[in-house]
């Protein structure tokens, strides 16, 4: 359970949710984009392939950081979300605030 | 520095073996937020036990628990870990009935704003109550709004 950082080689800072983002982590997950950020990097991608669920602290979270990644010229995209944590996304419309991917594949290409 | 571990959690589980009666599951947590997942898989756990619930049932759970116990946590107790939620469970064959409960004063569920107009979808925070009213089958609150009940199949 937690949050593994890794690079893709071509700029692409890919953050893997390994279980819950919610009310009790999601600070973690604030802090490690913030240091990328701190470090330069610009372009994250979110990658849900192995989370669990999300509640709204979680969704408020991402909100929050691609808010900032965008101010500062970058961009933070989501792939990877399974049938019930895309609904999340609809319901409460933010599939229309994220640049979302079915897999993390596919949203490296053309990032 | 570490941070001082939270209070333990104290779970309750009454069961019958009489048919068509009801289970009941109650916990009490300290109003700390890093309770929130053990205190939400505890009661899941206890849910399911028995059963085979389908997947989207198993989720709506889960963001259930979590999204009213944080809200206690975060609006009820305002964090303070000295203070309590209370969470109970009514099971029957086909249903699960929720109650979270805290000591803060209150709110008015019928006063907050709808998390996907334009002008608030993009804010971080506000979509806590919005999801528990669509994923569950029915939402109940008290009088004084520090009690809330949510309703969803146990199948």
């Amino acid at each position: 359970m937690g949050f593994t950082k890794t690079n893709n080689g071509t700029g692409v800072t890919i953050v893997s949710i390994e279980g819950q983002l919610i009310v009790g982590n999601r600070q973690e997950l604030k802090t490690l984009i913030q240091e990328g950020l701190d470090r330069g990097e610009r372009k994250f991608m979110i990658d849900c392939t192995q989370t669990g669920y999300i509640d709204s602290s979680g969704l408020g979270a991402l909100v929050s950081l691609a808010k900032k990644v965008r101010e500062l010229g970058g961009d933070l995209r989501i792939a990877g979300l399974n049938e019930d944590l895309r609904s999340l996304f609809e319901l409460t419309k933010l599939d229309t605030l994220f640049h979302i991917s079915p897999t993390a594949a596919e949203a490296l290409t053309g990032f | 520095m570490d941070q001082p571990s939270a209070a333990p959690l104290r779970l309750c589980v009454r069961r019958t073996t009489e048919p068509g009666a009801t289970t009941s599951v109650s916990l009490q947590l300290p109003a700390d937020v890093r309770c929130v997942e053990e205190a939400v898989e505890l009661m899941v756990r206890h849910c399911f036990a028995g059963g085979s619930p389908s997947r989207r049932t198993s989720f709506r759970l889960r963001v259930l628990l979590t999204e009213a116990i944080s809200n206690s946590i975060l609006f009820g107790a305002r964090g303070d870990p000295a203070r309590r939620v209370r969470v109970q469970a009514a099971l029957t064959e086909e249903h699960i009935r929720l109650e979270v409960t805290d000591d803060g004063p209150g709110f008015d569920p019928d006063n907050v704003p709808d998390p996907t107009l334009p002008d608030k979808v993009v804010r971080s925070i506000g979509r806590g109550l919005f999801l528990i009213k669509n994923l569950a089958d029915r939402v109940e609150f008290n009088d004084q709004g520090n009690t809330i009940w949510m309703t969803l199949p146990r199948s």
